[in-house]
Formats: C-alpha cells, structure tokens, sequence
C-alpha cells in the first residue's frame, strides 16, 4: 500500500455531485450553428486557415497553431463558414474575441482520418506533433497545449506520470463519469504518454468519492504497471501542486514547474483526448461537460459538440430560466459567471452551473477582518490570506510579491472559509493581474528609453559629423585661399577652370580646321573599314581552318563590314561628283561669329531709334525696376529679415530713384546736359 | 624617542590619533577613487519609475532631464503620464509627501496611440522628427504611419502636423488587456467565492 501524504489546509465544500451521475454520457447533438472562439487555450490564439463560404468536414483543421504555446481548432461537425468575426465568449470579461462561425448542415460528415494502432514504431517527435496538430490543450479547466507540457527537454528525467482523476470541485462530474464509462481510452492514453515519456512509475489519483470510477479503472489496469491511488476527499486536492504533493509528498518550489522535481501530471480527460487522436486520428472536437444546478430539470453528463451554445446545451438539460439567477461556467469555486447564455464551450468547459438563488445564495456584504486565521487554515498553499488582503487593499505590490502572491491557485479556499464573507481571492487575483501589467508597463517603458536614448545618440552623432564637415570644409578653403595668395595664379582654381576651357576651344578648332574638308573625312572612313574588313577576313579564314564554332558569327561580321565598306566608297563617290557640281562651298558659319553680328545688328537698330522714344523706354524700365525693389523692400522689413539685407535694399532703391529723375530731366531736355 | 612619549602621555595619544587619522584618510581616499559611481544614483532609480513617454509635459526635455531634476530638489507631480501612481511610487522612493498632480502640467489620460489617417498625410516627415522614440515610418512624399506596438502616446506629433491628420485614439480594452478589478468595498455589491461575477443583466428581475 502506497503511502498517502497530506496538504496544507484545504475545506470541505458539500460535494453537490450526486444531480449529475444519474443517466450516463448522453449525447447534446448537432446545434445550427457553431461558434469556434480562436484562442481556447493558454498562448496565442490559432490562425483561420478557412474563408467564409468554404465547407469544411467533421474534423478538418479549420484555425492553425500560431506558434510553439499555441493548438488548432478543428471542425466539431461538417457544415459551412459562415462568419469570422469577434462574437461573445466565454470569459469573465464578458468582451468579444475572434470566432470561426460553421452552420452545420446536419450530415456530420467525417474528414478522411489517419489513425495509426501501432504507434510505438512512430519517433516521439511524430507522436507529439500528432497531439499537437489534434488541438489538445488541457481539459481540466487551465487548458494549457498539452503538447507543450509534455515536450520534457533532453535529458530530463520524468521520475513520476501522474493522471488526474481527482475532481474535487463540487458539482462536477465529466471526469468521473468519463472514468466510469470509458476506462479502456483513458487506459489506452496512459500507455502512449508511458511511451513517450517513460516515466518511472505511472499513478492515476483519484478522491475516495468517486467508487465507481475507482472500481472501472482498477478493472481496465488489472496486470499493467498502472497504480490507482485513492485518497480523502478534500478540496482542492485536484490542483496540480497539491495532487503531486498527496501522491509524492514532493513539493513543486515555488515559481517552478512539476517538472523541476521529475512530475508530470495530466487530467483523464486530456489523456482520453490523446488516446483517440493517436489510435483514431480523430482531433478534440467535443468533450464531456456537467449541466447542473437547480434551474435545471435533468441534470447530467453532456458529450457536446465544441462550439455549441450554452443556452442549446441547457435546452437538452431542461433549463428553467426563471429559476436561475446567473450562469456559470466551471464549479461554484473557481468558475466564473458568463455574460450570455449564448456563448459558446470551449475546450476548457467541464461544467455549466445553473442554480438557483436559494441553492447558490448571493453573498452577504462583506464585514471588517476579524483575524481570526481561519483562511490561513484553509489556504493549500500555505499562504497568509489576511496579511495579503491587507496589502491588496493598500496596493503594496512589492510585500504582495515578497508574501509569494504568484504561489496562489486561486482555488477560492480562503473565501468559503472566511466568517466575515470578504471575496479574499477577488483581491489576490486582481492585485496578481495588476502586477502583470505593471510589468508589461514597465517593459514597454524601459523599451521606449532605450528608443530614445538611441536617438539621442543618432541625432548627436549627426551633429558631430556635420561639424566635423564644416570645420573640414573651412580648413581647405583657408588653405586653398593661402596658396592662391602665396603660389600665384597658376593654382587659382579660376584661372584654371579658364585655361582648360581655353585650351578646348583651341584643340576644337584645331579638329575643326582639320576635318574641314569633307573629302578627306571620307577617305579616312573607307581606308579604315577596309582595314577593319582585312582583318575580320583573315579572322574567319584562321576560324575555318581550326574548325571553330565561332565561323558563323566572324561571318556575319565580315558581311556587315563588307557592306559598310561599300556605302563609305558610294559615300565618297557622291561627294566627288558633288564637288564637281559645285565648288564654291559655303563656309561654315561660326556661331560666336553669328552672335556678335547679332549684337552689332541690335546695337544698329536701338542707334537709329528716335533718341525720344529711347530715353522713355530707359525711363519706363527704370520705373519698374524701382517699383521691384520697393516691393522687397517692403517684403523684407515685413519679414524682418537682417538689417544687412534691408540695407543693401534701401541703398539700391535710392540709386534707382536717382536714375529715374535723372533719365526724366533727359527726357524733357532732349538736347542733354 | 620612546622615554619622551612615556613621560608624555599626551604625545603619546596626539601621535596614536594623528596616525589613525592619517591611516584612515587614506584608506578613504583610495576607496573614493577607487570605488568612484558614475553620474548620480538616485536620479537613474527616479528615472526607472518615470513612464518614459518623454513627452515634456514636465518643462525639461525628455524623462531623464525630469528624473536628474527631481534628484535635485524638483517636485515630483510634474508628470501627467505617471499619474498618481508614479506620483505614489516616486514619493517612495524619495520617502517625501505625496502631493497631487500639477494641474499646470496637464492632466492624467487615458493611456492613447497615435494614429495618422493615411489618406490625408502630405508626407511631410514632420511629425518623423517630432517622435522621441522613432515610432513613425515613412519618407519625404510618401505616406507615414505610426508603428502601435512602440508609441508612447507622447501627443508630440500632433502639433507639427501641417494637414492635422494624426489622431489620438485610446486604447480599446481587450481580452488581452482585462483583468479582474479589485473588489470595491464601499460599493456594496459583494462577490465570494469565485462564482462572483455580477451578472451583467439582473435575470432575477
């Protein structure tokens, strides 16, 4: 017999579990329509991998894992896609999040399945992708990817497997009643994950109140090296680090996971989940869920579609909605009320909760702390309840940290037990999320900083550098300018840019000079082409001889030459001929020349102009002039631009004022000073 | 030497002091070299608790010039972004009076990302210069847009924008972002357990 160890703390809830054993699994059915939230699971939500309008089969993929903590969702039936959209979930917010909606068309039509019996020949690697790729995220109520939790890295040993068949919530019982009816799946579950974990015992933990169950496992693990062991009921044995403490007297340390200490533990349902996607390839599309409570008039065990809507699935149960006063999902102790009946189970589902106002009484307000240490009584995790309410309500969220608030399950414990009624876990789970998001807070802060300060640094360089240029700049300009003073013009960088112009125009002319005659520029052009011909020639005669595969492109170029050749002759010949025609060639016109003649053409024509007519002309020209530099002047002064400017400009006005007097005094005195 | 410290006992305690002192000085000395912190401590702690929008609203340009002023006698409810509970924590720190928020400075706000309305920008880049932390993409005469994830929500490129098409848009509460509120007391509405939650709409009635 296996020694049984005991937790800290822990209450004794009434179990409330008898409404729901009656009847079996019974099965909900086929709801119109079925909406699929993308995130069911702890880490990011899926992917839709469909478009609305596409019909998809029972068990096609329909959303893909976005990343390594993340699982897919899968058709629960065949049907169509009606919608992708935030639609209500089941979440204590009561916000919207993305949904895969499917009209189902009632067939229930199966996708292609790939089942594989003999798995033990398959790589782990294989095996764990197969879970993974099937959507299974823990059922149990966390609903972590249980693909994740069960890649151990190299090397670590896993000393214990532990299945949870614990249940101690009050009022649920899918997991019992999973264990009651079909012992053989979980059995088969429990010897994929020995494979792939080869752990060095295997224990399924389950509460003394479930004999049954008890009596149908130990039958299907009769001869196999799977151990049942029962133990007291006590809430919350069923939490993870309580569970590996009652089977192993271990303690998970705090901030660590089971598996620091060689522990891994998985809930039944999950293991049944794994057996049918391994042996039958079928993906976690339904589960069992608990409808109870009093509003409702055939309590029991649902095998249920994911997807479907609450209020359908209550329907089947006999809902009475006038007797019920809210609804929750999951047990009276950790569960939480859902905003709408209409939102849909999840994989993390194990209990829909309707009771009415006289079974699940509305708390009474809450007293002042009397310290009396019962909740420390109650705590499984060894916490102090009261010490940590008083930091709550004063925000102090480093003591909270210091007095291990992250070591809280949340299981509700403190607050059943508290004689002054006060919700201790509604601080410890707000106070718990409001340091999360302080870090996060922090982390996008220290980000930003580092942001900043590195643009500091970007915008500080810039700067040097462009220091640095201009001081380069100033440095060879002075040097330049030296240099000019001291060398003479041959450096003057003007006298330069004018000689090379200079020299040029004069080599341009020279070229001009010599090609000046036609004739000759046509020679040339034939003698060279003949040259090019020859030696293309005896290329391709080389070519042919050698056998070359280049013979046909020298031939082509021979050709073309050839050809050009005799244009440039025929070229030639014309000339000739014209010349002959005609030898008094025009000269080439020089364009400076052309200009000057223009120059002194204007210069001819504004001399023979009434000398009348001219002066008024300056004058109209003059006017204009000055009205200009008036204009921005004035522009200047408005925009208060430097006085050197407005300077320049009020000189320049007054020289142009003068002008215009002085070309007026002209004008009326026609026959000059 | 000696026979002239035993008959004076007074040498003798003047002499054993001096050589402590003189022993002591340089030992101290040598740690204050040696052991010598670079810029100033207490203003590297303040500047972990300021929010780092570097948004200015405090009169000094960018969060640390605040943080090294704070350490330097300023007053610490100079800034809009901290609110009362960087006020609070800064307060802490410094073990001073919390004092309120300065009106002057402006006012706490619900926390916002800039947003530019891509239609409308002329792509100008000024709002490109304004932003402390770089969170702005774009290039001459092409479109911008704010990158989310890095915003401080600083409201600095508001005010440069030429064609005003850059809005504030506060951040919407979402699935990721709940979380339980802390129970109000004084509200009267009591939760236990942890079937808790008000119904949103009373069915009993």
């Amino acid at each position: 017999m296996r020694k049984i160890f005991d937790f800290h703390g822990g209450i004794h809830p009434p179990e409330n579990k008898r409404q729901s054993q009656q009847g079996g699994i019974r099965d909900a059915g086929i709801p119109p329509e079925l909406v699929l939230p993308l995130s069911q699971h702890i880490g990011a939500p899926a992917k839709p991998t469909v478009a609305v309008g596409d019909r998809v089969l029972k068990g096609q993929m329909i959303a893909e894992a976005n990343g390594f903590v993340s699982v897919p969702v899968h058709a629960p039936t065949s049907g169509t896609v009606s919608a992708i959209e935030d639609r209500l979930i089941a979440h204590p917010s009561g916000l919207p999040a993305p949904c895969i909606v499917i009209a189902s068309d009632g067939l229930d039509e199966w996708t292609e399945l790939a089942g594989i019996s003999d798995y033990r020949q398959l790589p782990k690697a294989d095996l764990l992708n197969r879970i993974r790729e099937a959507g299974i995220a823990g059922m149990g109520g966390a609903g972590f990817p249980t693909a994740v939790k069960l890649s151990t890295r190299p090397g670590s040993q896993v000393a214990t497997l532990i299945i949870n068949g614990t249940e101690c919530e009050p009022y649920i019982t899918a997991d019992d009643i999973l264990m009651r009816e079909r012992p053989g799946r979980i059995v088969e579950g429990v010897k994929i994950l020995q494979h792939l974990l080869a752990p060095g015992e295997t224990l399924i933990g389950i509460e003394d109140n479930k004999p049954e169950a008890i009596a149908a496992l130990r039958a299907a693990t009769a001869g196999s090296n799977i151990e049942i062991v029962v133990f007291p009921t006590k809430y919350p044995s069923g939490g993870e680090k309580q569970l590996i403490e009652i089977l192993t007297g271990k303690q998970v340390p705090s901030g660590g996971l089971p598996l620091d200490i060689g522990v891994i533990c998985q809930n039944v349902g999950s293991v049944a989940a794994i057996a049918d996607a391994v042996l039958l390839g079928q993906p976690l599309i339904s589960r069992i869920t608990t409808v109870t409570g009093e509003a409702v008039r055939e309590p029991g065990n649902f095998s249920v579609l994911l997807g479907t809507p609450m209020n359908y699935l209550l329907a089947r149960a006999g809902f009475q909605p006038d007797r019920n006063r809210r609804l929750v999902m999951g047990g009276p102790m950790m569960g939480f009320t859902v905003a709408d009946a209409g939102v849909p189970i999840v994989k993390t589902s194990n209990c829909l909760l309707a009771p009415s106002e006289a079974e699940l009484p509305s708390p009474p307000p809450a007293q002042a702390c009397i310290r009396c240490g019962m909740c420390e009584q109650a705590c499984p995790a060894s916490l102090l309840p009261q010490q940590m309410f008083w930091f709550a309500q004063a925000r102090e969220f480093e003591k909270l940290e210091q007095h291990k608030l992250f070591d809280c399950i949340e299981c509700g414990a403190c607050s059943w037990a508290c004689p002054s009624n006060i919700p201790l876990v509604q601080y410890y789970r707000a106070s718990k999320a409001e340091i999360l998001q302080l870090r996060r807070e922090h982390e996008k802060s220290e980000q930003a900083r580092l942001r900043f300060e590195a643009r500091q640094e970007r915008i500080e360089r810039d700067e040097a550098e462009k220091v640095a240029k201009r001081a380069a700049r100033k440095l060879a300009a002075e040097k330049r300018a030296q240099e000019a003073a001291t060398g003479g013009g041959e450096t003057d960088p003007i006298q330069a840019a004018i000689d090379r112009a200079r020299a040029k125009k004069a080599a341009q002319q020279a070229g001009d000079a010599a090609d000046t005659n036609p004739r000759d520029k046509l020679e040339k052009a034939v003698t060279s082409t003949r040259q090019r011909l020859e030696t293309a020639s005896a290329k391709l005669a080389q070519a042919e001889a050698e056998g070359s595969d280049l013979v046909a492109a020298l031939q082509t170029g021979v050709d073309k030459t050839r050809a050009r050749l005799e244009a440039a002759e025929q070229a030639l010949r014309d000339f000739t001929a014209a010349a002959e025609e005609a030898p008094l060639q025009e000269t080439p016109v020089d364009p400076a020349a052309a200009a000057i003649a223009r120059a002194i053409a204007a210069r001819a024509s504004e001399a023979a102009l009434d000398p009348a007519e001219k002066s008024r002309k300056q004058l109209a020209a003059l006017e204009q002039r000055l009205e200009k530099t008036r204009a921005r002047l004035a522009a200047s002064q408005g925009a208060g631009e430097e006085q050197k400017i407005i300077d320049a400009l009020e000189s320049s006005v007054s020289l142009l004022e003068e002008k215009v007097s002085a070309a007026k005094q002209q004008l009326n005195n026609p026959e000059g000073v | 030497m000696f026979e002239l410290i035993s008959q004076y006992p007074l040498i003798a305690a003047l002499l054993a002091l001096v050589s402590l002192g003189a022993v002591f000085g340089a030992v101290l000395g040598f740690a204050a070299v040696r052991f010598k912190t670079e810029g100033n401590p207490i203003a590297e702690q303040i500047n972990d608790l300021l929010p780092q929008t570097q948004c200015g609203q405090c009169g000094y340009p960018g969060c640390r010039p605040y943080a090294e002023a704070i350490a330097g006698g300023e007053a610490i409810n100079k800034c809009p972004p901290g609110g009362e509970a960087g006020i609070q924590a800064l307060a802490d720190l410094l073990d001073v009076e919390v004092i309120p928020l300065d009106e002057e400075h402006g006012e706490e706000k619900v926390k916002a990302v800039a947003f530019i309305r891509e239609d409308e920008c002329i792509g100008c880049t000024k709002c490109i210069q304004a932003c402390p932390v770089d969170a702005i993409l774009g290039a001459a005469k092409q479109m911008h847009t704010v990158i989310a994830s890095e915003c401080t929500g600083c409201d600095l490129c508001l005010e440069p924008c030429p064609v005003d098409c850059i809005d504030m848009i506060p951040q919407q509460e979402s699935l990721q972002t709940w979380h339980w509120p802390l129970p109000d007391p004084a509200s009267g509405e009591s939760r236990i357990i942890a079937t808790d939650a008000t119904p949103t709409q009373d069915r009993a009635a």
